[in-house]
């Protein structure tokens, strides 16, 4: 039987040598959370299925030092890496993957050119293709009023989700749920979606945006934003079909290990991967 | 996935000195391991300069590994390219997954060991393997060392004598494929 994974997330600022793990909340204030291969090496350790490196500086001139994470980490670390932030063409791809990444995952660039999206499943396989999505609630108080948008029923009200781009810091206009589906017809192997709303608040993920993708696509979906206690983790999986879940500021801050998720998850009759 | 790179740290963790063959006068190791991604057609025509030197193993006795795409290669062709010929080390097809689930196939999934006599699987309990693919061989012969379940019953392993072969990644498996490797590399 599958597994649902667990995924911890490193957000790397690469201004230090060696690259410093941070987070933010709510893509805002920031944290210093550890060296980046070496966390890695923790949760590769503790059980962690995959692991997903976000360069949040995304500058071109810092590519480098990220290379120099991947290799160190594929070093000792035996399972899935993913990649993402500032990669721009299949040259900055090829880089990643030469050094130890499996997967890449773009934002920004595929939003400005959709059809990098096609190139990089062409070169590299759609499984290596993975497509991030950044959503922000939108709301509105009849459907009408969101003109061409997929528009879902929340706790909170009606609304619809728009696309960010460059960390959060720019909006787009573009409805997540439509550019989901886009972005599968093209290629992405797998979409890795983050609630904008629930980064960094600990409330828990946003279910019916999750829902709303991951029914309308058949990629593997990620969640991701909002993990703040166990419950958040066993009510995405029970609640959604998603095949997993992706948290950060839970294991940087030893709030849970890897390991502890993993049995709680079990006992609530959630298939992971154990020992 | 699957890239060489993640392969040839997984065998250098033990000690192992691999070399990466980019013309088959590189091939002269003790063992020779197949990785694989992408398409079969393609995988076939990058494979073709390389082909007497793997055929050779079917008399010589070294150990060969392939891994997915790698696998796949060995068996007489594949519904993915059709008209395209396989290695045929191994007597079947290789044909899209019957699964009604999604596909591809990705992620970790249990093993079950059905050939507890394969060298690859010394010293492993069932535990679970990383997968990517949408692709599974079906050999003519008892070849089918391990098989995952994915709303079907799917091949995880083959092995025949000294040729064997992983539809999963063992060197993205954690511990499990680290194992794997290890054997196949203690041959």
């Amino acid at each position: 039987m599958l597994c649902h994974r667990i995924i911890p997330c490193l957000d790397c600022d690469l201004a230090f040598p060696e690259g410093r793990v941070v987070k933010g909340i709510e893509f805002k204030q920031i944290k210093y959370a550890g060296i980046p291969w070496q966390l890695a090496e923790k949760y590769y350790e503790d059980g962690a299925d995959e692991i997903v490196f976000l360069d949040i500086t995304a500058s071109h001139e810092r590519r480098e030092t990220m290379t120099h994470v991947i290799e160190k980490t594929s070093e000792n670390v035996f399972v899935p890496l993913t990649v993402g932030g500032g990669i721009r063409s299949i040259e900055d791809a090829r880089k990643v993957f030469n050094a130890g990444a499996d997967k890449i995952s773009v934002n920004t660039a595929a939003i400005k050119n959709p059809t990098i999206i096609n190139k990089l499943a062409r070169y590299f396989g759609s499984q290596a293709c993975v497509v991030a999505i950044d959503a922000k609630r939108r709301y509105v108080t009849k459907p009408e009023e969101a003109d061409n948008k997929i528009v879902v029923e929340t706790p909170e009200g009606l609304c619809w989700f728009e696309c960010s781009i460059y960390g959060g810091r720019k909006f787009t206009g573009l409805d997540a749920i439509k550019w989901a589906m886009e972005v599968e017809e093209r290629g992405a192997g797998e979409i890795l979606l983050t609630s904008m709303d629930k980064d960094g608040t600990k409330e828990g993920y946003d279910i019916p945006l999750t829902r709303a993708i991951n029914e309308r696509v058949s990629v593997p979906v990620i969640a991701s934003g909002g993990c703040g206690i166990l419950e958040h983790i066993s009510e995405v999986f029970q609640k959604t079909q998603v095949s997993a879940a992706l948290a950060a500021s839970i294991f940087h801050y030893g709030t849970y290990s890897i390991k502890e998720v993993k049995e709680f998850l079990a006992t609530k009759g959630i298939a992971v991967r154990l020992g | 996935m699957g890239n060489i790179k993640s392969i040839h740290n997984a065998l250098k963790y033990f000690g192992a000195k691999p070399v990466i063959a980019k013309t088959p006068s590189e091939v002269k190791g003790e063992k020779i391991i197949i990785p694989g991604v992408g398409a079969f057609g393609k995988g076939m025509t990058k494979l073709k300069p390389f082909i007497p030197k793997i055929r050779e193993t079917l008399t010589s006795n070294i150990p060969l590994l392939g891994i997915c795409l790698g696998l796949e290669m060995f068996f007489e062709g594949s519904e993915e390219s059709p008209g395209i010929k396989g290695l045929g080390l191994m007597k079947g097809k290789v044909v899209r997954i019957g699964t009604k689930l999604r596909l591809p196939h990705i992620g970790w999934n249990s093993l079950e060991i059905k050939k507890r006599a394969c060298p690859l699987f010394q010293d492993i309990d069932n535990g679970y393997a990383y997968f990517v693919h949408s692709y599974h061989a079906l050999p003519e012969e008892d070849l089918v060392a391990a098989t995952t379940n994915y709303g079907c019953e799917i091949n995880a392993s083959v092995w025949k004598k000294n040729i064997f072969g992983t539809q999963f990644h063992p060197e993205k498996s954690g511990a499990l494929g680290l194992q794997i490797l290890k054997n196949f590399l203690e041959l």
